[in-house]
């Protein structure tokens, strides 16, 4: 007879910056089944973009995650543009760009550090944090501050690029490569880090598409989607760039795709300074029409999808944002059980979630009394006589 | 105060250590935190050290509102830090809940959450939406002086 342990990690646990919590069902050292609780850090962020005005949400939703500050904004002004059918300036479009692949630089330089501070390996922690801070210089010189950068306007952008900021940018940038070349050739060669990652948490290609992963998860399962290059937004059909993509799907190749990606926004940056358009940055909008429209984007860690509902009111009537870790999140069961348990943290790890990002809440109720019409176990009920209904159907 | 209190307050001065609590924080302030230990602010060369366990904490680093999931957590963690425990609410979040204070899960300011437990507990605000990180080396210091 087997003898299953539960071991509880969680919540306020010093692996991850967010507390989550996590239960894993152990035979021995390894993990047979797994659960997640999340939402410690719902706060409800829908609500209160709702309760705001159109100009006001952008600094909202820029806070729904910190690390992926210019992708939120990005994506729900692409959604307002949509329904207000505004010609946004070409110049606009490529500092929009200059913004979103900084981000994605630093924001998969932090994740190679931590990944390196979760198995123990903190030299790759500090030099990755080390190097990631030329990026935050140039993105503090662009827009004024060193994460929220509060650039991203319906219409345009808020501040625009003078000559000194591109030549400032363009020489962080040169700080940065030879570094990350560094990086590559360790990730592909350091002894540790092949021994320690390679068929660590593996997600085979056919369970990426299956659970619907997004992002580097999926590419690097081999399965290449980007939202830059199937639905180009901003200035992204107008530079010349790649998809990168791993075939293992095993966390090293995880490290190994961002690092690559990294290179190749590196490549995209230095194309869209170089053909910076001239003219204005910001198109005036004068109103928002009743309607309804999306925007996605491809944030560092997969697709970010904003919906939003206008009825030609000061602010959106609804707004419903879903986050690259809610699709990435459900990719631990594939890849964790089998593990042993000094795998399964940095195998959590490797989609590099987002909890802040993913905590939603779905309330059926009143809107003018505010009263429950539902309950969780109403759902549930509700949930499973439909299941019933298509059964008897088949 | 007796001797073995100062000998508690010298050490607490000297070298602090700290446990990150993340009360429902957008992960800003959470990324200025780790950019602390890093080699551009190094604050391990002024004695400051993250500890794993609140057991070992000489000082709490709150980011975020509150969260109705966290209020009881967080006031467990403060239960269980060794005092004195200084509380630093990291950010305009912790601070005043700042773009937050109409979201419905937002369970109460930080400061309060604490008081709840402990009427003396001493509360560093450092503002700032993330704070700089040479704003939280300063805001500490600074308490730490005035201890």
């Amino acid at each position: 007879m087997t003898h299953k342990t539960l071991i509880p990690i969680g919540p306020y646990h010093p692996l991850q910056e967010e507390a989550e919590f996590f239960q894993l069902y152990c035979e021995g050292e390894t993990v047979v089944d797994m659960d997640a609780r999340i939402s410690y850090n719902h706060r409800g962020i829908e609500g209160v973009s709702m309760n705001r005005t159109w100009d006001q949400v952008p600094y909202v939703v820029e806070r729904v995650c910190g690390i992926c500050s210019a992708s939120h904004p990005l994506a729900y002004v692409q959604a307002v543009e949509e329904i207000a059918e505004v010609e946004v300036p070409e110049r606009a479009l490529y500092v929009r760009t200059i913004i979103n692949e900084l981000e994605r630089i630093h924001s998969h330089l932090l994740w190679f550090g931590l990944a390196g501070h979760f198995i123990g390996y903190n030299t790759v922690f500090m030099w990755a944090w080390r190097y990631r801070e030329p990026c935050l210089d140039a993105l503090e010189v662009v827009t004024g501050s060193r994460i929220n950068y509060a650039n991203h306007t319906v219409g345009g952008s808020r501040k625009d690029l003078t000559p000194e900021m591109v030549k400032f940018v363009g020489e962080r940038l040169d700080e940065i490569e030879g570094p990350l070349d560094m990086f590559i050739t360790t990730a592909l060669e350091d002894p540790i880090l092949s021994l320690r990652l390679k068929d660590v948490g593996v997600l085979t290609e056919q369970d990426a598409r299956a659970l619907g992963a997004c992002g580097p998860t999926a590419r690097a399962s081999n399965v290449p989607i980007d939202v830059r290059r199937d639905d180009p937004y901003a200035a992204y059909d107008r530079v010349d760039w790649d998809v990168m993509t791993c075939q293992n799907g095993d966390v090293f190749d995880k490290v190994v795709v961002r690092l690559l990606e990294t290179k190749e926004a590196i490549r995209i940056l230095r194309q869209a300074l170089r053909d910076l358009p001239e003219g204005p940055v910001q198109a005036s909008v004068k109103e928002v029409p009743p309607g309804e429209g999306v925007g996605h984007v491809e944030a560092p860690r997969g697709e970010t999808f904003h919906f939003v509902k206008s009825n030609g009111g000061a602010g959106p009537e609804r707004h419903k944002i879903r986050a690259p870790s809610f699709n990435n999140v459900p990719t631990f069961r594939a890849s964790c059980i089998g593990q042993p348990i000094a795998d399964v943290t940095i195998t959590l790890a490797s989609i590099d979630p987002c909890y802040s990002c993913t905590e939603r809440m779905a309330v059926v109720a009143d809107r003018d009394t505010g009263e429950e019409l539902m309950n969780f176990a109403d759902l549930v009920k509700l949930s499973r006589q439909k299941t019933e209904e298509i059964r008897k159907q088949l | 105060m007796s001797v073995l209190d100062k000998v508690k307050l010298w050490g607490l001065k000297k070298s602090p250590w700290v446990y990150h609590v993340n009360t429902g924080a957008c992960n800003n302030c959470d990324i200025e935190v780790l950019e602390l230990l890093t080699p551009r602010f190094d604050v391990e060369r002024l004695g400051v050290l993250l500890a794993c366990s609140p057991r070992h904490a000489d000082a709490l680093l709150v980011t975020g509102i509150c969260t109705r999931q966290a209020r009881p957590r967080l006031q467990e963690i403060y239960r269980q830090t060794a005092k004195p425990c200084l509380v630093v609410c990291l950010g305009a979040c912790a601070c005043t809940a700042g773009i937050f204070h109409d979201a419905w899960h937002f369970a109460g300011p930080v400061d309060e959450v604490i008081r709840e437990v402990d009427p003396d507990a001493k509360i560093i605000y450092i503002p700032g939406c993330p704070p700089k990180p040479e704003a939280m080396i300063a805001g500490i210091a600074k308490a730490l002086q005035d201890l």
